[in-house]
């Protein structure tokens, strides 16, 4: 029996917050049995619904890894035929970038660069983005602090406040 | 367990008889037992784990900032009152008109207290559909009638049966309280099972005092309204509140929709007694109504894979253990370890620090069961339910 698509996206809604969740749990709460639930996770994998299993890390309280995170603004000219989407392809390449988004707006592309050294994150930017053709101009904006990412919000004390019995 | 002895210098009686008749809350001594204890994992709650979500915090808090800090009318304020009457609606299909037929209260708590002191007198029956909420048998006592349990058992799903009820009603009898989705046994009934239930109600003419805080929070079928069952409205008085939809159990808030008698008779002694309910949690209410679908639906979505868990995993411990179609509560029999209720709550508490609340608290047929809460994080599920299994084990006839 396959899992009925209610639960698939269940699953996914599950997932995308507890990554780690075990399988066979992962199965009690969709109330499925186990080997359906992998078989149904392989489904999405392969249609690359999910992509990765992230974890979301406060850099910050990592002390021993330097972090630091840029939001470049970047205007480009779009080329014939295929617009941004050759100009992002290049760029989305590059290991340093984490993330790539096509905006609407002053300009066109968001790029967020994550690396170890300010310095890094420059050379990136002088070296490597500004010297593509289509690249007009970019702005670079330093990440100072991280408040919430991805819908999770840091350094909040998730405290229960409940009585431990209660009507 | 504390004992309090009190000395007091008066010559004459100093508590009401009605007062004087009736036991503290089951629940409050487990609450005094599991507060002593360090890291002990709670299943014993009877409340969202969510905090209230944002945007009625916050409208709450706007309302302050722009002054709103008087009394409202006594029934509430109209526009909450209108958006109670829109939302019963739209959700469950039966209109309540918001001038005459909707209260405010403070929590369905109150709503419970006034439904039946407007309407029942001392030596009357009311009928209390076991295991139920703790509050209505000493609420219909202290009014000086008589509540009169009709239990529910695992035969029929902790459902209740026209012959069970109509086993119970005597000359006397004059009401009877229901809620579906119940706690602690997380039991709904569907239109069909109630309407059986109507029918004995109009054969016997009783009122209904139908507490449907659970509505939202029924997982495989949709929620049915009482009043909404044919000829029901007239006998029915809908009880409901923000406490466990919105996750909103600390704002006090809840309401009342009954025919225009009751709720008027309903409407003197909140005058009296209240006044009216808390201004700035009127205000997050009707922030809650307006805007909070989404965010009770993602609510509800978590709350179905908790509970899915919990019964899978209470199973394989060894605790047969029903599906609850609704509320927050599993409520496992305890039999294969051969304990009553009472012993395998206290003992699982002491042995494996998880505290559940025996099923008896809930009064009759809740025997032999303890309610498990899943309002609380997967993580703590997942600890619990080994630890019970262990617990189990080693228990085990
Ligand atoms: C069945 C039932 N009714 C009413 C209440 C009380 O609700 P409120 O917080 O609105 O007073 C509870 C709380 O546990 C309940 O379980």
């Amino acid at each position: 029996m396959a899992v009925t698509k209610e639960k698939e996206l269940e699953l996914i809604r599950i997932l995308e917050h507890h990554g780690r969740i075990e399988t066979d749990v992962l199965a009690k709460m969709l109330d499925e049995n186990e080997d359906d639930v992998k078989n149904c996770m392989k489904k999405l994998e392969d249609e690359k619904i999910i992509l990765s299993y992230g974890a979301i890390i406060d850099w910050n309280k990592v002390t021993t890894e330097d972090h630091i995170a840029a939001m470049i603004d970047v205007k480009v000219t779009p080329q014939r035929e295929v617009g941004f989407d050759e100009v992002a392809a290049r760029i989305q390449r590059f290991p340093e970038v984490t993330a790539l988004y096509l905006m609407s707006g002053t300009y066109d592309l968001s790029v967020m660069v994550e690396g170890q050294t300010m310095e890094g994150v420059a050379r990136f930017v002088s070296n490597k983005l500004s010297t593509l053709d289509a690249v007009l101009s970019t702005t670079t904006h330093f990440r100072l602090k991280k408040y919430k990412h991805d819908g999770v919000i840091f350094n909040q004390e998730e405290k229960d406040r409940r009585m431990v019995v209660s009507p | 367990m504390k004992q309090h002895t009190v000395q007091t210098t008066t010559k004459k009686k100093r508590l009401s008889r009605a007062v004087s008749s009736i036991e503290p809350s089951g629940i409050r001594r487990f609450f005094d037992l599991a507060a002593t204890m360090e890291d002990c994992i709670s299943l014993g709650v009877g409340e969202p784990d969510f905090v209230t979500p944002w945007n009625v915090r916050e409208a709450s808090m706007a309302s302050l900032e722009q002054g709103y800090t008087s009394y409202t009318s006594n029934a509430g304020m109209i526009e909450l009152r209108t958006a109670i009457s829109g939302y019963m609606f739209d959700r469950f299909g039966v209109g309540y008109d918001p001038e005459e037929e909707i209260i405010v209260t403070v929590g369905a708590s109150e709503a419970i207290d006034l439904a039946i002191r407007a309407t029942i007198d001392p030596g009357d029956e009311v009928l209390v559909a076991t295991p139920a909420f703790v509050s209505y048998e000493p609420l219909v006592t202290m009014s000086g009638a008589v509540p009169v349990p009709v239990p529910t058992d695992a035969s029929t799903d902790f459902k209740l049966t026209k012959e069970r009820l109509e086993a119970a009603i005597t000359e006397r009898s004059r009401a009877i309280i229901l809620s579906f989705p119940n706690n602690p046994t997380g039991a709904v009934m569907n239109d069909v099972e109630l309407q059986a239930i109507a029918e004995v109600a109009e054969a016997h003419d009783l009122l209904v005092f139908s507490d449907e805080i659970y509505a939202e929070l029924s997982y495989d079928t949709p929620h049915t309204a009482f009043s909404a069952l044919n000829r029901m409205r007239d006998r029915t008085v809908l009880i409901s509140g923000f406490s466990k939809a919105f996750a909103m159990t600390g704002w006090r808030l809840g309401y009342v929709c009954a025919p225009n008698d009751i709720t008027q008779a309903m409407l003197k002694i909140h005058q009296y007694s209240l006044m009216c309910a808390p201004t700035p949690a009127q205000h997050g209410a009707l922030e809650a109504l307006r805007n909070g679908r989404e965010t009770v639906e993602k609510m509800t979505n978590s709350y179905r894979a908790r509970r899915n868990y919990i019964v899978h995993a209470l199973n394989e411990a060894g605790l047969t253990c029903r599906f609850p179609g609704g509320s927050f509560y599993a409520f496992p029999s305890v039999e294969a370890t051969g304990m009553d209720d009472e012993t395998f709550a206290e003992q699982l508490l002491i042995e494996e620090k998880v505290a559940v609340v025996p099923g008896s608290v809930f009064g009759k047929g809740g025997e032999g069961h303890v309610r498990c809460s899943y309002a609380t994080s997967m993580d703590a599920l997942q600890t619990a339910t080994a630890r019970i299994e262990a617990f189990v084990q080693r228990h085990a006839q």
